[in-house]
């Protein structure tokens, strides 16, 4: 048993001194490329796409087909967390937190609700515009939902709506990067007018995914918790 | 001249030490904890490190986010030249980009492994991986 550790930990010495000799080699903070990726991402954001937060537009824009791998990677995290905790379709289980919370809970929590999905839509509306976007925004939506789930005993969340409201922001997602594809260019291709930098309305397609993926993140971590919550035995 | 603390050598490896160190404790947590849910807590440990990693790898010093937020462009026409202007002073945007991708890979990874460690634990009433057989290392 003391052996175990003694081993893991000089193993992890040895790595962790080989990773820290290369780091340093680096040198931090020190600009690696001078002509590189870097300034074409920030260039081209603010001039052509009229985007103000670059990394939105790496996400959404430059790499918008590895989003969608990313959004699917988190549909099926979902499923495969309700095939395993569930025996049958929409079967739950017994509530594992049972107790409900004091009023002064309660309330706060009812009191919260609405101002934290306020901040989550706004978080994923701005998200060209502001740090944030649709992935921080779904999370916000999703922390409401679990202080009410925790707040109340009885507090329930439809998997129906919530696979309804999923599935429509995937077909937008899909659908975008479809018309994309009419309009005479690549899968999601930017096909709406760009705006002005710093607009709200201005971006193209970058709102509209964003928006979409926000919904579909916030959908989806609320039924996770549900899941882990009413999993059944 | 004006000297700030990030002319210190020790203060500016001290991103990537603690990196590292993060890193060393989710893994040491992943290998020789007993409890399932401790080990699945050590990879989670594991991955924030990694990525506070490619984070401080894409630093540039005094740089800012790269953001184009009203108060920076003010009032200042979009040519080619001061967009290059104000580029020059942020840091690189594609290590955070692919540090979002990297969380949401991250979270999914997490929630099916808890969801598992629930399963196990069903079925064989006990967290601890000595008592679990097949799971022996």
């Amino acid at each position: 048993m003391k052996m175990k550790k003694i081993l893991v930990i000089s193993l992890l010495a040895v790595f962790g001194v080989y990773l820290a000799e290369v780091l340093f080699k680096l040198d931090f903070g020190r600009q690696f490329f001078q002509q590189g990726v870097k300034d074409f991402y920030l260039i081209t954001s603010p001039i052509k796409l009229q985007v103000a937060n670059t990394v939105t537009a790496i996400v959404v824009n430059f790499r918008g087909f590895d989003t969608l791998g990313e959004v699917t990677v988190l549909f099926l995290a979902t499923t495969a967390m309700g095939s395993i905790l569930y025996k049958g379709r929409h079967q739950l289980g017994e509530r594992t937190v049972l107790f409900s919370g004091s009023r002064i809970v309660t309330t706060g929590s009812r009191l919260l609700f609405p101002a934290i999905i306020l901040l989550g839509a706004y978080v994923f509306i701005h998200g060209h515009l502001t740090p944030g976007g649709g992935f921080q925004g779904g999370v916000i939506i999703a922390t409401g939902f679990l202080l009410m789930l925790m707040a109340y005993a009885d507090y329930t969340v439809s998997h129906v709506v919530l696979s309804v409201v999923e599935s429509l922001a995937g077909i937008t997602f899909a659908t975008i990067g479809l018309l994309g594809m009419l309009h005479g260019g690549s899968f999601l291709q930017d096909f709406l007018p760009n705006g002005s930098l710093n607009d709200l309305l201005s971006g193209g397609i970058i709102p509209i995914i964003y928006i979409a993926v926000g919904f579909k993140v916030g959908a989806e971590l609320t039924g996770l918790i549900y899941t882990a919550l009413n999993e059944k035995d | 001249m004006n000297f700030t603390l990030f002319d210190l050598k020790i203060v500016e490896y001290s991103f990537f030490i603690t990196a590292i160190l993060v890193i060393m404790i989710g893994l040491y947590g992943a290998l020789v904890k007993k409890s399932l849910i401790k080990v699945v807590i050590g990879l989670s440990i594991f991955d924030s490190g990694i990525n506070l990693l490619l984070i401080s790898i894409g630093y540039i010093t005094s740089g800012t986010a790269p953001i184009f937020s009203p108060a920076l462009v003010k009032d200042m026409p979009l040519t080619l030249e001061n967009i290059k202007k104000l580029s020059e002073g942020m840091v690189d945007p594609v290590p955070q980009a692919l540090v979002l991708t990297a969380i949401v890979i991250g979270f999914g990874v997490t929630a099916v492994a808890l969801s598992l460690v629930i399963r196990l634990y069903r079925h064989h009433q006990t967290l601890n991986i000595d008592e679990i057989k097949n799971l022996k290392w």
